[in-house]
């Protein structure tokens, strides 16, 4: 089980693991995941608009989790692939799961608080989204975003 | 959280939206504005972002409840404030704000009300 996050939205420094796990259990962690993953993009070299972008789209997973899934875990870490660097983060719980995962993620689709944004608009702000949900027993959502590559400067 | 102020000046609402909005203050707050459009005849609402690094759906919803209800009593909305990482991001997730009106910063956002009038 993942530790459970510090109550208060502010998360107290940064604990500069490359990986981690979250419990997700209360609107108030939404916050605390997305700015700890956002910040471990920052460090691994993301620029600021790809960071926000994946803060976002956490933000929505989360949500998702909590007010679909019934709460759940959320574990991230940095990837890695030849030179470049990204963020993986997992979003999983054992809620009641998604009939209809290709409709989930047409926009519009929104059975919640949302603007019917869905799985789709999610995954437009990152490079990789894979769901694997089995209705009555839970969904995982792994989603990836890579740093974009610099130019290595010759010495 | 506490409540969120909404402040006034010359027929024009002012809010400053913050990070940890919730549900229960997210309908406070929407309550507010359309209790003080009314009672004071409010014409404008201006929306401040700058506090947002991440404006995801949920306060996308907020942003547009506060449009459309406030244009049902006859007041607009601008918003302001909002991080370049913030409209690009947006624009990708594909949110629509048909009731909304933006401007760089409250000066901006005021000149624009003033305009109608």
């Amino acid at each position: 089980m993942c530790p459970r996050p510090a109550t208060s939205a502010r998360p107290q420094g940064s604990d500069g693991g490359d990986a981690g796990c979250l419990a997700l259990t209360n609107p108030v962690h939404i916050m605390l995941v997305r700015r700890t993953i956002s910040d471990l993009a920052r460090r691994i070299g993301m620029n600021e608009v790809d960071s926000v972008k994946l803060g976002t789209a956490v933000s929505e997973l989360a949500r998702n989790l909590l007010e679909h899934g019934g709460g759940g875990e959320v574990t991230y870490a940095v990837v890695k692939q030849g030179q470049a660097h990204g963020v993986k983060v997992v979003f999983e719980d054992s809620g009641p799961g998604i009939a209809d995962v290709e409709r989930a993620m047409q926009d519009g689709q929104s059975t919640g608080a949302g603007m019917g944004i869905g799985l789709g608009g999610a995954g437009r702000l990152v490079d990789s989204l894979a769901v694997d949900s089995t209705p009555g027993r839970g969904t995982r959502v792994e989603i990836v975003k890579w740093a974009a590559s610099k130019w290595l400067l010759r010495r | 959280m506490g409540r969120i102020a909404v402040l006034k000046q010359r027929g024009t609402l002012f809010v400053s939206m913050p990070e940890d909005i919730d549900d229960a203050s997210a309908g406070e707050l929407l309550t507010d504005i359309l209790e003080r459009v009314e009672m004071d005849s409010c014409k404008g609402v201006i929306v401040d972002l700058s506090a947002l690094e991440f404006v995801d759906s949920f306060l996308g919803r907020i942003i547009a409840d506060i449009a459309n209800c406030s244009s049902v009593l006859d007041a607009r909305t601008v918003v302001c404030g909002m991080r370049p990482a913030v409209a690009i991001t947006l624009v990708e997730l594909g949110m629509d704000f048909p009731r909304v009106s933006f401007a760089m910063d409250i000066e901006e956002a005021t000149d624009q009300l003033q305009g109608r009038a």
